[in-house]
């Protein structure tokens, strides 16, 4: 190949790197064999203790659930995995579609009318809706209600600076207001007055911006039927794993006023000359490699493979098998909460507010009951009091489908003993 | 061929899937909530088997091109083969399980990885840079960008509130030392530069390039998309890159996965550290610590502690390639890509001369004659059965075709790729007709894209019901 080029080295071709940045090699290890380096890992993996989903009772973001064997099957084709951004729609339709059956399906589920193509993750969902407000009202305060989970939060307020948004916590919107958001179930699991929230924001001629749980929908009332403008979320619950936080999935759905202002990759339906349907990117003209300095998101990618995996759990699930999952949640969800609220000291933090499958807990002496717990081999509740000091001592449980009755007794037998 | 949507086959009749039921005593939900709370109208979910999931799913993959069936020489994407063994190493329970608030000493084997810095890198460092500056008392409003540099950068430049000041490339297709003379000023936080730059050239007056941006006071910030090109040859640190971030699908082999998840850490020079995004993982005694703690961080960028699992298939690569095999992966698709750059050379032409690095562009401006675009040669490719070039990009070549072929591919298949260039070019001057109705191989051929925006805006405004992005069942 050299001689093809017409150069006698390799060095020739590196002729333009000066030669006091060349270095003579890595300081690295040299390679391994596939057999020694899955040792390794295989090793590093095991410097980790990892707790039974079955005895998993922390949520805080991140859930088990049962994830059906398609969903990897699925994304475990090298066609999906190994493909990039559909920019040839010719040579791209299995991913385009997979992603307009995901829009498909994330609309359904939020009643809305129009989804995108996926973000990466809740948090910076939240971030991109709030970056939606402000640009459509023109006002950049981002009020924020309640328990939003503190890292969105977080991640919110790191956005904000730079794009001129103001993010305070409260829930009375002014005519300085772009959006107020809330999370329903909120960070501790308990149910908001979404409907009273949506109102307050759209009196002040701001938009309401719901972070909600896809699962809950099956159940609970979604954004599109108490009229928020747009919805956002974490995907993880939709046949992700945990995986220590990431890759995880964001998704964002609007009012079909919004539709312009989307961050990130939207897929259409279109034809060919034959009247062949086919499906493209599309309204590309809102995005960064056209746009440049003047997108209103830098958002390159989506995460197209969770997307996927999300939709084939959706389309797995259908409407029946979801709300099986969610009512299944919630009833047991219940039944820990009444054994829970029983034991001496223990007590319901919000007794009369509603949850689904989390919910806070007063614990006397927290960290030494969560320390017991890990010993039997228990992933006990998250204490919350370590972003909120009014919660001190205050600690979520959550319950799924995944967490059989035997698994419930042996996480109360533990607490008794 | 074409697979119907998962609503269009969904059946009534279709069975919901097996699932626990409750199997303890509690009221059902609908007896618990207020009505207010409840959802009236059921999702339009399909309901099909999971026999039929799985044909339906198996019929769209083997309507992609992608790189386990494909050459896929997308400039600027490094489409690489993804090894298998990485999908395992990420799957490992001791991996895929771990709960992100599990307690520290539980996932010591996780921190060893430095899960830190998550992604979005550009703007993630240029906020840096910026804290870095307001630190010093120093309100620098200004990013220099190169005309060929990639379109996040300005993106992001712009979100971080900076105002982008382009700077032009010179005729040998590299950064104008003069032009970047005449733009910089103490205004200036940064310049976003990639090395080599999007045109595949090596930015051989980079020394320079650097102690102008640092006599300045400004920054100079690396864009990794590029790095594939010198592991093990030479290092963004010792040409005076600040600050850069890494794209681990593109170098590190991560599934490109359809469009995401990557995965973009950041890498920062001793000035910067303090303005590391947090958590950071601290070793102490032998022991890894999230350091929340961080005063004068940026704040948080990512839920949890970014894409971990894509850490770990990135991991896994660098483990099995070691440097010798890492730095022989450069300099194996720097072969390929001048390998490549010289058979096409003459079928198109080749605006910048001399050895390129890891990718090359050329243009299609010479079968402007024949009205044949950089698209049509795109299209003629795909019915070749190889997937095409990155076109139109970079923005500084007129009908750019910009091919990144990496050290994957054999000469067997640089060779075909090259005869197939050929064979299209000759179409263009025999047939160009033919060429503009290309794909014809393909499940669908050229797609309407200016109607679908057409429609869309239709839907928008009112005058269509239906909405073009998504399926709708009919008569809702």
């Amino acid at each position: 190949m050299l001689a093809a080029i017409g150069v006698e080295s390799m060095d020739d071709l590196l002729v333009d790197i000066p030669s006091s940045l060349r270095i003579h090699e890595l300081k690295l290890p040299d390679g391994l064999s596939e057999l020694d380096t899955m040792a390794e890992i295989n090793a590093l993996a095991g410097k980790n203790r990892v707790f039974a989903d079955r005895l998993t009772f922390r949520g805080g973001g991140v859930y088990r659930r049962f994830i059906p064997t398609a969903v990897a099957a699925v994304t475990g084709k090298p066609e999906f995995y190994s493909a990039y951004t559909p920019y040839q729609p010719e040579a791209s339709q299995g991913t385009l579609q997979a992603i307009f059956e995901f829009q498909t399906l994330i609309a359904e589920l939020t009643g809305l009318d129009v989804a995108n193509a996926s973000l990466y993750d809740g948090a910076t969902a939240v971030a991109e809706a709030s970056m939606m407000a402000r640009v459509h009202t023109g006002r950049d305060e981002v009020l924020v209600a309640g328990y939003l989970h503190p890292e969105y939060l977080e991640v919110l307020r790191a956005f904000g600076e730079g794009r001129g948004m103001k993010v305070r916590r409260g829930e009375e919107p002014s005519a300085k207001t772009a959006a107020l958001v809330f999370q329903q179930p909120d960070f501790l699991g308990l149910l908001v007055d979404a409907r009273g929230l949506t109102e307050k924001a759209h009196a002040a001629g701001a938009l309401a911006i719901a972070c909600v749980d896809p699962i809950s929908l099956a159940i609970l009332a979604p954004p599109g039927e108490y009229g928020a403008d747009i919805a956002v979320g974490e995907g993880q619950q939709l046949g992700l794993a945990p995986s220590y936080g990431g890759p995880h999935v964001g998704f964002i759905a609007c009012r079909k006023e919004l539709v312009r202002r989307l961050p990130g990759r939207l897929i259409g339906s279109s034809f060919d000359s034959a009247g062949r349907r086919g499906f493209v990117l599309t309204l590309t003209a809102r995005e960064q490699h056209i746009r440049r300095e003047k997108a209103t998101s830098n958002i390159c990618t989506n995460h197209s493979l969770c997307a996927l995996a999300a939709s084939v759990y959706m389309t797995y699930m259908g409407e029946a098998g979801l709300r099986q999952v969610a009512e299944t949640s919630f009833q047991r969800a219940h039944a820990l909460a009444e054994r829970l609220a029983k034991l001496p000291g223990w007590e319901l933090a919000f007794p009369e507010r509603q949850f689904l499958n989390e919910f806070p807990v007063i614990v006397p002496k927290p960290g030494p009951v969560l320390r017991k717990l890990a010993r039997k081999g228990i992933l006990g509740g998250l204490e919350v009091g370590r972003w909120f000091r009014e919660l001190r001592g205050v600690v979520t449980f959550t319950c799924t489908e995944v967490n059989d009755p035997a698994a419930i007794n042996q996480l109360l037998e533990v607490l008794t003993s | 061929m074409s697979e119907p949507l998962s609503f269009e086959l969904s059946r009534p009749g279709a069975e919901p899937p097996r699932l626990p039921a409750p199997g303890l005593s509690a009221a059902p939900s609908a007896d618990v909530l207020p009505k207010e709370h409840l959802r009236v109208k059921p999702a339009d979910l399909p309901r099909l088997s999971e026999a039929e999931i799985m044909r339906h799913y198996s019929r769209l993959a083997s309507l992609n091109y992608s790189i386990s069936e494909q050459f896929y020489p997308l400039g600027s994407c490094t489409m690489k083969y993804n090894p298998v063994a990485n999908e395992a190493a990420a799957a490992l329970p001791g991996f895929a399980g771990l709960h992100p608030y599990q307690d520290e000493e539980t996932v010591q084997g996780a921190l060893e990885l430095q899960p830190a810095a998550g992604a979005h890198g550009e703007w993630t460092a240029l906020r840096m840079i910026q804290a870095y500056h307001h630190s010093r008392g120093d309100k620098r409003t200004e990013v220099l960008v190169p005309d060929s540099a990639h379109g996040t950068n300005p993106a992001s430049a712009a979100l971080s509130g900076f105002q982008v000041v382009e700077v032009r490339s010179g005729r040998d297709g590299r950064i104008s030392l003069s032009d970047l003379e005449s733009k910089l000023s103490p205004r200036v936080a940064a310049l976003m530069l990639t090395n080599p730059n999007t045109l595949g050239l090596f930015e051989r007056e980079i020394l320079d390039v650097a102690e102008m941006v640092h006599a300045t006071g400004a920054m100079l910030y690396y864009d990794g998309a590029n790095l594939n090109a010198f592991m093990g040859v030479c290092r963004p640190g010792d040409m005076g890159f600040d600050a850069v971030h890494m794209n681990l699908h593109k170098t590190f082999t991560t599934p490109h996965g359809g469009g995401g998840p990557g995965a973009g850490p950041v890498g920062v020079k001793a000035e910067l550290v303090p303005f590391l995004p947090h958590p950071t993982v601290e070793k102490a005694d032998g022991h890894f610590k999230l350091d929340f703690r961080r005063p004068k961080s940026i704040g948080r960028v990512r839920s949890f502690y970014g894409n971990f699992g894509m850490l770990v298939r990135a991991y896994t690569y660098v483990l099995a390639m070691g440097g010798d095999g890492l730095t022989q992966a450069s300099k194996d698709a720097v072969l390929s890509a001048n390998y490549l750059r010289k058979q096409v050379d003459g079928v198109l032409e080749i605006p910048h001369h001399g050895p390129c690095m890891h990718e090359f562009v050329a243009t299609a401006h010479n079968l402007a004659s024949q009205g044949v675009r950089a698209l049509d040669v795109a299209k003629g490719l795909l019915d070749r059965d190889f997937y095409a070039p990155t076109i139109y990009f970079p923005l500084v070549v007129p009908e750019a075709i910009m091919v990144e072929p990496t050290e994957t591919e054999s000469k067997a298949t640089l060779d075909a790729f090259a005869e197939a260039l050929k064979e299209i070019v000759q179409e263009a001057k025999t047939n160009p007709a033919a060429l503009h109705e290309a794909p014809r191989n393909t499940p669908v051929g050229r797609l309407d894209e200016v109607g679908t925006a057409r429609r869309i805006t239709a839907y928008l405004t009112g005058q269509s019901e239906e909405p073009v992005l998504r399926w709708k069942r009919a008569g809702k």
